[in-house]
Order: structure tokens, then C-alpha cells, then sequence
């Protein structure tokens, strides 16, 4: 019987592929090619697993909420703590082992794009670690939006450089990205952040990723003795979502969601809903659902969450959504920041906004369930960066309060 | 993926044989359709042909060019803010081809074609006039639709190649492509360029081995000394942004001389 979790692309049913300048298929082949050796290769896998242990910090907790649950139903919510890792997301999961990848290809530069910033400190943080440069290119809108990311990614070493086309956001920063990569392939590797792109990044991040969900499934084993009935994670890209979600993909009895970013409303013109509201089409070199007009030119997608803020998604969770084995719901801006509120005021966490949006998600999934329910959310970043856009949200900010 | 292009005759490989018969090769001139307008782009290359150049190639404005660098970009960003719609590309082939004897190739990403319907595109092209496409983020690894639709309505398909593609590689965009293969000649996006890279001059030799009839070589030319240097080892010398900014710049009258001053190259 073949596993889902043996899917290793380059297609996910129809979506996935290559569709890239030519110029670019040889730096993929040679990352593929690395990238299969090293996942069979025991050293490799020791020297991420020392890495993790050492500097990441995992394996990652889970925390039980049980203040919070009692706003979801009295369902068991178990937190997966990506938060606590090393620069405050699960990023870093798949920045260490891309970089460790791009020291076996001789590259030694490392250039990003990001959206919230974690990935792009995340990078500057495994640049500096291994005395690499790094390039961020991140759009102009978020520059302003996360400019404590920015601070940090320059405090680090890295050059940040604010894209000023089409939507200035993250789509951009990731256009802007290959072009660079296109030009300077032979000593740079493109560290992308998510689950998406051509192949064979979906795969080599989701492999990066999927020691959340397997940690979460022993640790959820061995606090309750079963397996969780639901497991609710936030998608723009998707890369912490096919993380947790890939141990329990042969798990019949274990319902996965993705909850994405509506921001005004499914049915406005304000959000980031890709699967909710996309259609299939290519972007960033793969094929998958994205936000497009009739002509196919894509989308400027809106959340209050810059991580979320993408009108892509990887083609893995396309394909999932297509048979039916993860269900994709939208969550707008007003239920993750009441989402936010309550985890930060009844169990003293304070989220990142974009996983703020699984835990609006779980909060439904516990209500339906009831008490007998256990849900695993994943946890995916903390909330500091987000202090400003949270105090302005809640206008708990003092009136003369310095800007941060 | 399937097999080797049946013979059809392509309009643009006809005129690149024609061309190197007579001693010569053959300038391509990009402009972006519906930049600043639609009726402006039209005039536009009807202007460029007057003056020199024998293919146009007309870029169709997408929301993500990732091959594009700065010039492209803004014009064709422009032309989506100034209300281009995929459908008027059709009208724009068609009243070119109606003024003046030059086939037009559309350079175009691929997800406008796939939206539209592969099918249809293709046949709504030939029905207006179109030589083919240009596709930059399109390896015949992902064309199997488009091959098929090319095939089906004879319109000419032009892949690129890059200075880092294999040998392997290499053969197969020149198997799969009919009319020409684009030769990218640096490792990098569209612009103008001081020098053209050396590696144009290996990459249409490595072309030649792997059997290409006519490889033409494009991203970063802007001059007419450089599309003289080109024509010595290519078919053709394929200027984008030098003409874009120069219809920015200096409108039709503008863009018509540009082109006849990269003319100067050809002889």
C-alpha cells in the first residue's frame, strides 16, 4: 500500500513541478541531488540532530491549555511549542538544514525572502552561525509592518533589501529572490521558507519540518495514550502546517486542518484564502492553488499576518486538499487577534498572529468535538514580533508611547 | 514528454534561413504589449519593423515576471495599471501583422496561457496572425500541453537555454523548440549590459553540437556594436530593454530610431 507520507514529489498529484527559467534547473538538479544523498547519509542527519539539540533547542515542548480549552468546548488543547525554538518559530527547523546543505555545495552565500521576518532571521541567524553572507529581500510593506525583524536580520549581519514591485510583500520578495538567484547561482544558495517553489524545495522543507509532527506524536502518545482526534495549524505557504501534519498523514483517524489567513472576510476582496478561494495555477515555479484574476495575473493578498500575507501555497497541501485528506478553512483577522487575546491572557503565552489563527481554528474544532476531544495545535512562532500590530489591534498602546 | 517536433514549417525558422542565406542575421525587438497603451504598443512595433527589425517578440505583461529586470518590470507593470487584458494581446498580434511583414512571437510566463486554456491560446493566436511563443519559465519538462497545442496549430515554440543547461538539456530544448532556441546569454535577468558575456559565443557553439538549425541569443544587448559581435556566431540578436526604455523615453518616433540604429548592426 503506498503511505501518503511517501510522497516525495516532484509531482503531488497534478501540482508541483518545475515551471522556472532554464537557467535555474541546473542549481535545482544539483540541490536535488544533494539533498537525496544527504538525507540518507547518517552524518548528515547527526549533525542536524546535534545542531537541533544544541542551538535549537529540541526537541519542542507541547504545553497543555487548559484555560484556554475551556473557551473551546472543554476539548484537551495541546500546544506544540515551536515558539520556544531558537529565534522564536519554526523557521529555523529548515533554515539549519538547508544551510548545512548549501556548506556541502561550497555556496557561501545565503539569500531569503520573507514575509513576518522569522525566516529571514532565522537565515541571518544560520548565516552568521556559519560565517556565510545573507541577502533578505523582503517587501517594502513589511519592512514597515515588522521593522523589529528588520532591526534583528541587520544586528545579525544580514542585508536586508526592501522590494519595491508589484505588491511589496512577500509574492514580490520572492520574485525578487530568484531573479537573484538566477544571476548568481554559482556561488548562492536560495534558502526558501516555505513548503513551495519548484522542486524540489516542497519536499526537502516539509522533510525539514516533519520533525515537529513526529516529536508531537510521540509526546501526545505519551501524555494521553492515544492520538489526537484533530490537529489545527495556520498555512500561507504552508511549511509549519506540512511539518506537524506529515507523521499523522497515515493516520486515518487523526483530521488535519489548515486554517488560512481570511483576513476582512472569505467573501471580501481582503484576504489570503488560497485553497479556500484560489484556483489551481503556477507561481513561483510550481503549480498549486493561488489567488489569480481571469487572466491569471496574480492576486495582492491581505492579512494582518505578514507570515500568512502569500496568495500561493505549496503544492502538497493542494494535493491534500484535492482528496480530501486535509481540510483548508478560513480564519479572518478579528477571530485570530480574540484568538491571540485568549491565549496570551489565560495561559500567559503570547503567539505569533499567524499561529494565532490555528488556535481560532482549534477553538471551533474543541467545540465540536467536546470534552472527549484532544487537539493538537501547532504553535508555530511567539507573538513578540508582533507587540506593535497586537497594541495597535487592542489600542492598549499609551497615546505618546515610542514608536518601536 | 513527448517525442521529436514534426516538420512543420516555421515562419520564423523560414525567414532565419532566409536571412543567413543573404549573409546576414536577423534582429528580434521585444516591446510588451499594451505598454503604455495598447494602441501605443501596436504603433510601436509597427515602428521597430519599419526601421530594421525582422521578428518581433511581444512580451505579454504578468504580475510575476521573475525573468525581467528593472525596465521590464515597470513597463509592464505599467501596462497592467493602465488596464491590459490577456485577451487584447490577440488584437495587438493581429493589427501588427496586418501593417507590416514581420512574424510576431509572444514572450509570455506561462500561468496567462494555462488560465486562458492552452488549446485556445494557441488557436486564437494562429487565428490572429501569431508566429509562436517565447515562454521563459516554461522547460519543455512541464510543456506537454503546449507541444501538443503547437503541434496541433503549427505555431512555433521557443525554449531557452542557459549557459548552465547540460548537454543533455541543451539537446532537448533544441529538439523540442521549432523556429529558434533562445540562447540566455549570461547567468542572469533581462537589461542592458556593457559587455555580452563570452558565454554566449560557448553556449551557441554548444547549441550548434546539439544540433540547433537556428539559436538566437538574448538578455542584456543593447547596442549596435553588440548585435554585430552576436550576428557573427548567431541568427539572430534578440533587444529588449534597450527598446522599452527608449519608447519610455522617446515614444514611437523614439523607439523607431533605436531600432534602426541597432539596424546598423546587421550589416
Amino acid at each position: 500500500m503506498t503511505l501518503l507520507r511517501d510522497a516525495v514529489g516532484p509531482y503531488f498529484g497534478d501540482y508541483g513541478g518545475r515551471f522556472v527559467p532554464e537557467s535555474l534547473i541546473a542549481a535545482l538538479d544539483e540541490l536535488d541531488a544533494a539533498y537525496r544523498v544527504a538525507r540518507e547519509d547518517p552524518e548528515f542527519q547527526a549533525e542536524l540532530d546535534e545542531l537541533h539539540r544544541t542551538y535549537t533547542g529540541r526537541p519542542s515542548i507541547i504545553t497543555e491549555a487548559p484555560r484556554f480549552a475551556q473557551h473551546a468546548g472543554g476539548a484537551r488543547i495541546l500546544l506544540k511549542r515551536e515558539d520556544l525554538n531558537h529565534t522564536g518559530s519554526h523557521k529555523i527547523n529548515n533554515v539549519l538544514g538547508q544551510a548545512l546543505l548549501a556548506k556541502r555545495l561550497g555556496k557561501t552565500r545565503l539569500i531569503a525572502e520573507t514575509g513576518a521576518g522569522q525566516h529571514g532571521v532565522a537565515t541571518a541567524t544560520a548565516a552568521a552561525l556559519f560565517g556565510m553572507e545573507c541577502v533578505v529581500y523582503m517587501g517594502e510593506v513589511d519592512t514597515e509592518r515588522q521593522a523589529l525583524n528588520v532591526a534583528r536580520m541587520r544586528l545579525l549581519g544580514a542585508t536586508v533589501i526592501p522590494v519595491k514591485t508589484g505588491s511589496r510583500t512577500l509574492k514580490d520578495a520572492i520574485n525578487e529572490a530568484l531573479r537573484d538567484w538566477v544571476a548568481n547561482v554559482s556561488t548562492t544558495h536560495y534558502l526558501l521558507g516555505t513548503v513551495a517553489g519548484p522542486h524540489p524545495f516542497p519536499v526537502m522543507v516539509r522533510d525539514f519540518h516533519k520533525i515537529i509532527g513526529e516529536e508531537a506524536r510521540e509526546q501526545v502518545l505519551a501524555l494521553t495514550g492515544r492520538l489526537p482526534h484533530a490537529i489545527a495549524a495556520c498555512v500561507g505557504g504552508g511549511s509549519n502546517a506540512m511539518g506537524i501534519f506529515h507523521a499523522f498523514l497515515d493516520d486515518p483517524d487523526v483530521k488535519l486542518y489548515g486554517f488560512e489567513a481570511a483576513g476582512d472576510g472569505a467573501d471580501t476582496p481582503h484576504h489570503a484564502a488560497t485553497i479556500t478561494k484560489g484556483r489551481p495555477g503556477v507561481l513561483h515555479g510550481a503549480k498549486s492553488y493561488m489567488l489569480q484574476d481571469e487572466d491569471g495575473q496574480t492576486m495582492e493578498s491581505h492579512s494582518i499576518s505578514a507570515g500568512l500575507d502569500y496568495p500561493g501555497v505549496g503544492p502538497e497541501h493542494a494535493w491534500l486538499a484535492d482528496i480530501g485528506r486535509a481540510s483548508y478553512l478560513p480564519v479572518t483577522d478579528a477571530e485570530a487577534m480574540e484568538a491571540f487575546r485568549l491565549l496570551t491572557q489565560t495561559e500567559g503565552i503570547i503567539p505569533a498572529i499567524e499561529s494565532s489563527h490555528a488556535l481560532a481554528g482549534a477553538l471551533a474544532l474543541g467545540r465540536e468535538l467536546g470534552p472527549e476531544g484532544i487537539v493538537l495545535v501547532n504553535l508555530s512562532g511567539r507573538g513578540d514580533k508582533d507587540v506593535t500590530t497586537a497594541a495597535r489591534w487592542f489600542k492598549v498602546l499609551d497615546e505618546n508611547a515610542e514608536q518601536m | 514528454m513527448t517525442s521529436e517536433a514534426p516538420r512543420i514549417t516555421s515562419p520564423v525558422g523560414t525567414l532565419l534561413s532566409e536571412r543567413r542565406a543573404a549573409g546576414r542575421g536577423a534582429l528580434v525587438g521585444y516591446l510588451p504589449a499594451g505598454f503604455p497603451d495598447l494602441a501605443t504598443s501596436v504603433e510601436s512595433a509597427v515602428a521597430i519593423a519599419e526601421n530594421g527589425v525582422d521578428v518581433i517578440e511581444l512580451g505579454v505583461p504578468y504580475s510575476d515576471p521573475v525573468m525581467d529586470g528593472a525596465v521590464i518590470q515597470a513597463a509592464t507593470q505599467t501596462a497592467l495599471a493602465n488596464g491590459f487584458r490577456l485577451a487584447h494581446v490577440f488584437d495587438a498580434v493581429a493589427q501588427i501583422t496586418s501593417r507590416v511583414d514581420v512574424p510576431v512571437l509572444l514572450m509570455t510566463y506561462f500561468n496567462p496561457v494555462m488560465q486562458y486554456g492552452v488549446d485556445r491560446f494557441a488557436r486564437d493566436l494562429a487565428a490572429a496572425g501569431g508566429a509562436g511563443l517565447i515562454t521563459p519559465d516554461l522547460v519543455p519538462d512541464e510543456a506537454g500541453p503546449w507541444l501538443a497545442a503547437s503541434d496541433e496549430t503549427g505555431l512555433d515554440r521557443v525554449f531557452l537555454a542557459a549557459p548552465s543547461s547540460s548537454h543533455e538539456r541543451l539537446v532537448q530544448s533544441v529538439t523540442m523548440s521549432r523556429g529558434f532556441v533562445y540562447a540566455v546569454s549570461t547567468m542572469g535577468i533581462t537589461g542592458a549590459r556593457s559587455d555580452v558575456d563570452v558565454a554566449a559565443r560557448s553556449l551557441v557553439s554548444r547549441l550548434r553540437d546539439a544540433g540547433a538549425e537556428h539559436a538566437c541569443v538574448g538578455v542584456g544587448i543593447s547596442t549596435a556594436d553588440q548585435v554585430r559581435e552576436v550576428l557573427e556566431y548567431a541568427d539572430g540578436a534578440i533587444v529588449g530593454s534597450m527598446l522599452v526604455k527608449a519608447l519610455a523615453d522617446g515614444g514611437v518616433p523614439g523607439v523607431g530610431r533605436a531600432a534602426a540604429e541597432l539596424a546598423r548592426g546587421l550589416s
